[in-house]
């Protein structure tokens, strides 16, 4: 089970430790967590419009979701030396503070691990059907897809990694 | 031909609804004139003809408007994603 979505929290020590529970040859473990931030300004909609996030909600596309994640995780294993890949991503409404997403890989070596973990935050990024919508005191938005996000994915595809 | 089409986030909002079964009149053979079809319905169905970020996926893969439609497909319409 190395996909999850879930509405649940998770504990990243505990996902961290099990990638190399039981083994020896695990010589790295990489990870990431992603938080809901309060400080976020929304953009494009007028500089009165600074309010801070008070709570996010995440929806997603069930089956299509855990089908792409799979999919992204192929391709890390595809490219890298992989021991192990644990992600999961949380839906539901959630408050600034609270983990959205972890990414943990774990390999022979640093390189390995480092550079998994990021191309799967970047193609998690663009290619995972999520979509979060933000409340504030102004009200409810949704975000918007960020270019940069497009160009942190296409970065791996320019065989430059 | 019958295909079940599906609507997330913003667009599901604007909509209204976030599922149908769709019967297709003859000649509708890609998403792009499925996409075109739903926009006729005016108003906020207009919207899908004129998202320029719009994103589509057949049977839970993400393809492009030339995809070819086959009876009991599903399709979702859906804006640029936004997780992580």
């Amino acid at each position: 089970m190395s996909v999850s979505v879930q509405e649940a929290d998770f504990d990243a020590g505990a996902e961290i430790a099990a990638l190399s529970a039981g083994r020896d040859d695990v010589g790295a473990v990489a990870s990431f967590v992603g938080l809901v931030r309060a400080d976020k300004q929304t953009e494009k909609v007028g500089a009165d419009n600074t309010a801070p996030v008070q709570a996010m909600t995440l929806e997603h596309y069930p089956g299509m979701t855990e089908k792409a994640l799979d999919a992204i995780v192929a391709g890390a294993r595809g490219r890298w030396e992989l021991q192990g890949v644990r992600v999961i991503h949380r839906v539901g409404r959630l408050v600034p503070g609270d983990r959205i997403v972890f990414v943990a890989v774990a390999s022979a070596h640093r390189g390995e691990a480092f550079a998994a973990c990021e191309f799967i935050m970047d193609y998690l990024k663009t290619r995972a059907p999520f979509w979060k919508k933000e409340e504030t005191a102004a009200g409810g938005r949704w975000v918007d897809a960020r270019e940069s996000d497009d160009h942190a994915a296409g970065r791996w595809e320019s065989g430059s990694d | 031909m019958t295909v079940k089409v599906l609507f997330f986030a913003g667009l599901r909002e604007a909509l209204g609804t976030g599922s149908e079964a769709l019967a297709l009149p003859a000649g509708i053979a890609t998403v792009g004139a499925l996409r075109d079809h739903l926009a006729a319905r005016g108003q906020a169905w207009a919207a899908l003809a004129s998202m320029k970020n719009l994103r589509v996926a057949v049977n839970q893969r993400m393809v492009g408007l030339d995809a070819a439609l086959k009876a009991g497909d599903e399709v979702a319409f859906f804006p640029p994603v936004t997780g992580g």
